[in-house]
């Protein structure tokens, strides 16, 4: 594939949305304000695992500035067998529900009982707090090894375990357990001269963006809902809401507000279809915010993980066989995301003998959610640090054994697909040619660590529709919300297609009335997909363009040709701009539109290089330089990829030093908070470098894969591999924070302790 | 967050008269400690008294007689910007700027720290290092307590109902001081301490002459431990006689277990950070010379 050459893409203009952003223009979920408006509370369970036996709510309804409280009871009466699909894939209606309001019993501390409408959120907060609810506490469990055990306390009675594709009869905390296998890994460990086999832990962690949920809700007399929040996905937030309140979808209207951080975490509803029962109940639009409290508590974080992975070798460095266990904690409800950790724990590796175990496992915690690439940095982390470790015993250096073994175009998955064009050996390459692998690491107490991971990426559906303005410049209507500079990646798209300029395109994320369906902002997706659909919303406006043209000229229109903004035939030309002003006299507007449903989604590897230096006497891991490789096919806006990157990366070494949930055994939170919820701060980190490999996606128009999210698959295991050459021993368990590595250190030395 | 009067007034007298009349009423500083606690439903009142307009509680001075004054509301930013205080008491200039982040320190105050009285309070243990005496007053009269009897519980200090925190008092350094307050923490700012050791020393000719330490974070209140200290004095400055005091300090904490570390290793860190704490001091105190 030769490389064009564009005049936007690959250009680092200004974002659209910048002014706005830095001038605190932008309105964001909290500051929306409507006449009339209550302001709403949510109580929560201050349990993890107990049955309401009673919920009395008249204290609370007579208290003075109360106009509402709701309950579970206020949701309409639905058959129980009922599934909907709320964006991540079908559910039960009852478990989906009961999520938002708990139904008969709580899973999990922070769990949602109830909730109040006031006149502001002081009163709703102190009626809230005379809402009775008698509990009948029940055990809980926390793990998947501990909830996998045949006498676990059972949080559904209803749960019965799918078995390798089969429902089986049995009521267990194991939603289901998947198996992948390929070739005969018995004979693959057999053939093997070195095999490594080693367990991991790593905690529940959460994606700590910066600005909590809200919602907003107003149920009008007509019976239409309109409902304002800071979401990934409006449609997915009005298919959700209408799902859960039994609605038909034309019911709901969700307006995007501007979004501080997702990272996958606000794809599900929790406060929304709340806010539309109260705001039903009152006749009056009802605001929540969340606490912080809540957000750890209560919302979806990553889920903790037992794993086992053995990888054996020949002498030469050749990978004969690998084999993962992977039992991931749910949270309260099933979907663990142990499957996107099956698909890539072993995707680098151009493997014959496979076998890969995945248990979905519920636990009381909250119900997990998508956090950036899910599942597959835990899966990373244990595979990554046993190819290390065999590196080690195979004395290779570990950039050479995963190439020697890399994955590459018509490499087959144990999970089924064969890849297409990608680019994990160029990834490979470049991390080794880079001058930071090159360059010396010395002193005491220290190690560089490398590490590979891979996430598949998705399409689903994505619409865009361009308006042709008088002045020649184009306003461009989307749906995705925008939480990494996509606005502007789309945009730039549109504007290579019609010549113009990045700065000619007005892009505006409009309300889930005013644009077709587009699917969530996550899986990589929005540049790729939405990028899509402006690619073809500017080729229906340079196709309305060149009819206008060849009328104004009198030639038929397939002789007007197009390039670089300028419209040609038979000696005739004129620009985008002066066209343009004349589409009035021409035939009335031009409205350019693109609905896409791509399949063409390319993956995306992504490399991290991390040198650190442990202090021997505290245990305090130090991250000297990081350098993150990732292939994007191709880079869009370079900056904004740039920052994809050093932001995976980022929270990446949070997750491997400091970020837990430190759990209570009686099942609270006990770090709930982000003073005492460890997140790296700018002191905690050196400046992230980067290096972008393109390797074009055959799939996409531009080559685009999509880069939001492999760059945080490696940094674990890179950190992890980084910190076992700095001391000498590994640590299988996450967070590796000072204690833990003190320990380390500790158990290795044999001197007595000091 | 329930509802609550504010008011501000503007002189001592008739602060102390106010909070006499209000034995419920909450001070505000800084209000980086009260707010959190009353948002979270910890602390509940009908009234909070703001004391940033009280002259004396604002008060920031130094003189070689009495040492220096640091009103109550100063905050950390207006601490470690003071001229007199980086000239004379360095140490104490650094600790105002490790805690919180900028923000909180344009707010937060060293007395608050104080009077919050946390286990962990980075502020506590070197001002019991630096021999810091708090004036504390009420509508009865006035009193002095030393820092080392402030604290007598996790956020119980040792005032009675309706006596407020005025000033602090830090006598002025002698030649040959040194001082210094080191914290473990797993982030390098906006964390709180695993665990704090304070150190305050006056060398003579290469010899302890005087050696105070105090720790954060092991102990159910900041804890001061005299026989650290006292183990140096006379002793020359050597790996023996700083090591010997480490372990002294470790064998005098009591940490609990929880989400900020095990017992096991908050005692290793008193030992690690008292050897580090005296090592800066010794290096502060041979650098004056």
């Amino acid at each position: 594939m030769s490389t064009p050459s564009y005049s936007v893409i690959g250009t680092r203009p200004i974002r659209h949305d910048g002014a706005d952003k830095v001038t605190g223009r932008a309105i964001y979920g909290a500051d929306f304000q409507m006449a009339g408006m209550l302001h709403g509370f949510i109580l929560r369970s201050p349990h993890a695992h107990a049955r309401i036996k009673r919920i009395d709510t008249s204290k609370a309804e007579v208290f003075p500035g109360v106009n509402a409280v709701v309950t579970t009871k206020d949701f309409p009466a639905v058959d129980d067998s009922k599934i909907v699909d709320l964006g991540e894939g079908n559910t039960p209606l009852r478990w989906a529900r009961s999520n938002v309001l708990a139904d008969g019993k709580v899973l999990y501390r922070g769990h949602a009982v109830a909730a109040v409408a006031a006149v502001n959120a002081h009163v709703a907060e102190e009626a809230a707090g005379l809402i009775e609810v008698e509990y009948e506490v029940l055990p809980c469990v926390l793990t998947a090894p501990e909830a996998m055990k045949p006498d676990a306390p059972i949080l559904h009675q209803d749960l019965k375990m799918k078995e390798l594709g089969e429902t089986t009869g049995k009521v267990s905390n194991v939603a289901e357990h998947f198996r992948h296998v390929m070739g005969d890994i018995e004979a693959g460990f057999a053939a093997a001269d070195v095999v490594v086999e080693r367990e991991f832990n790593t905690a529940t962690v959460h994606q700590g963006y910066i600005e909590p949920h809200n919602a907003t809700a107003l149920w009008n007399n007509d019976g239409r809902i309109s409902i304002w929040c800071s979401t990934q996905g409006s449609f997915v937030v009005r298919d959700a809401t209408a799902a859960i309140l039994d609605i038909p979808v034309s019911q709901v209207k969700v307006t995007p507000m501007e979004i501080g951080g997702g990272f996958g975490g606000k794809i599900p509803v929790y406060m929304e279809p709340v806010a539309a029962l109260l705001s039903k109940k009152t006749g009056r639009p009802v605001k929540i915010l969340m606490p912080r409290q809540a957000v750890f508590e209560a919302t979806g974080p990553t889920p903790g993980s037992y794993m086992k992975v053995k990888v054996g070798a020949k002498k030469d460095g050749t990978i004969t066989a690998a084999q993962a266990y992977l039992a991931f904690e749910a949270g309260a409800y099933p979907g663990a995301m142990v499957g996107p950790a099956g698909m890539t724990v072993f995707a680098a590796y151009d493997l014959a003998n496979v076998t890969i175990d995945g248990y979905d496992v519920v636990v009381n915690k909250p119900s997990t959610a998508a956090y950036r690439a899910p599942g597959a940095p835990n899966a990373a982390f244990a595979a990554e640090s046993v190819i290390d470790e065999l590196a080690l015993k195979l004395g290779m250096d570990p950039l050479d054994l995963r190439l020697k073994n890399a994955a590459k175009e018509g490499t087959r998955r144990a999970d089924g697909p064969k890849f297409r064009r990608i680019g994990c050996v160029e990834v490979l390459e470049a991390m080794k040619n880079s001058e930071h692998y090159k360059s010396p690491l010395e002193g005491s107490n220290r190690g560089r660590g490398v590490a590979i991971g891979f996430w598949f990426n998705v399409g689903l559906p994505s619409s865009c529709t361009l308006n042709v303005t008088a002045d020649g410049t184009v306003n461009l209507i989307e749906g995705s919300t925008d939480i990494g500079g996509t606005r502007t990646s789309i945009a730039m798209q549109a504007a290579e297609v019609l010549g113009l300029k990045s700065e000619d395109i007005h892009p505006t994320v409009v309300d889930t009335d005013s644009i077709g369906f587009t699917g969530v902002t996550g899986g990589s997706r929005t540049t790729f997909a939405t990028g899509w659909a402006a690619y073809e919303a500017a080729q229906d406006v340079v196709r309305q363009m060149k009819e206008r043209a060849a009328k104004i000229w009198d030639v038929p229109s397939e002789t007007v040709e197009q390039a670089g903004g300028v419209y040609r035939s038979n000696g005739h030309s004129i620009g985008f701009k002066e066209l343009a002003a004349r589409i009035g006299e021409t035939g009335g507007p031009i409205v350019g539109r693109g609905a896409v449903n791509p399949r063409g989604v390319g993956g995306s590897f992504a490399g991290a290089i991390v040198d650190v230096a442990v202090d021997p006497e505290t245990g305090k891991t130090t991250i000297l330089r990081f350098t993150s490789i990732q292939d994007a096919g191709k880079a869009i806006h370079p900056a904004y990829v740039e920052g994809q990157m050093q932001g995976g990366s980022v929270q990446g070494i949070g997750w491997a030093l400091n970020e837990e949930y430190f759990m209570s055994g009686d099942g609270r939170m006990m770090n709930s908070s982000f003073l005492d919820y460890r997140m790296p701060t700018a002191l905690d980190l050196p400046m992230i470098e980067t290096i972008i490999v393109e390797v074009p996606n055959p799939g996409h128009p531009f080559g685009v894969r999509g880069v939001g999210e492999a760059n945080i698959v490696p940094p674990q295991a890179a950190v992890a591999n980084a910190i076992a050459h700095a001391i000498g021993t590994r640590l299988t368990r996450l967070p590796m924070n000072p204690p833990a590595v003190m320990e380390a250190i500790w158990q290795k030395s044999t001197s007595p302790r000091s | 967050m329930k509802w609550f009067d504010y008011q501000a007034p503007t002189t001592l007298a008739n602060t102390l008269a106010l909070f006499d009349s209000h034995p419920g009423a909450y001070l505000l500083a800084g209000g980086t400690d009260l707010l959190v606690q009353l948002r979270a439903g910890r602390k509940q009142t009908d009234l909070v008294l703001d004391i940033k307009h009280v002259a004396e509680l604002n008060e920031i001075s130094f003189d070689v007689a009495d040492g220096l004054t640091l009103g109550a509301a100063v905050s950390c930013a207006q601490t470690y910007e003071n001229a007199a205080v980086k000239t004379h008491h360095p140490s104490l200039a650094e600790v105002a700027s490790i805690i919180g982040g900028i923000q909180i320190q344009g707010r937060a105050s060293i007395g608050g720290n104080l009077c919050n009285a946390a286990p962990s309070a980075d502020a506590i243990p070197l001002l019991i290092a630096l021999s810091a005496k708090c004036r504390v007053a009420s509508s009865k009269g006035e009193r002095q307590i030393a820092v080392e009897d402030f604290c007598i519980a996790p956020g119980k200090n040792a005032m009675l109902p309706g006596e407020i925190l005025v000033s602090l008092h830090l006598p002025a350094p002698k030649k040959g001081s040194g001082a210094s307050y080191l914290r473990f923490t797993p982030r390098n700012e906006m964390d709180i301490a695993v665990a704090g050791v304070g150190a305050s020393i006056v060398l003579e000719g290469g010899v302890f002459k005087h050696a105070r330490i105090a720790l954060a974070s092991v102990a159910p209140r900041p804890l001061f431990v005299p026989v650290a200290g006292d183990s140096l004095i006379g002793k020359p400055v050597n790996v023996e006689s700083i090591e010997a005091a480490a372990e002294l300090a470790k064998g005098a904490a009591t940490p609990i277990t929880d989400m900020r570390g095990t017992v096991e290793y908050r005692r290793h860190l008193c030992a690690v950070l008292t050897k580090r704490a005296l090592e800066a001091a010794v290096k502060q105190a041979q650098e004056a010379k």
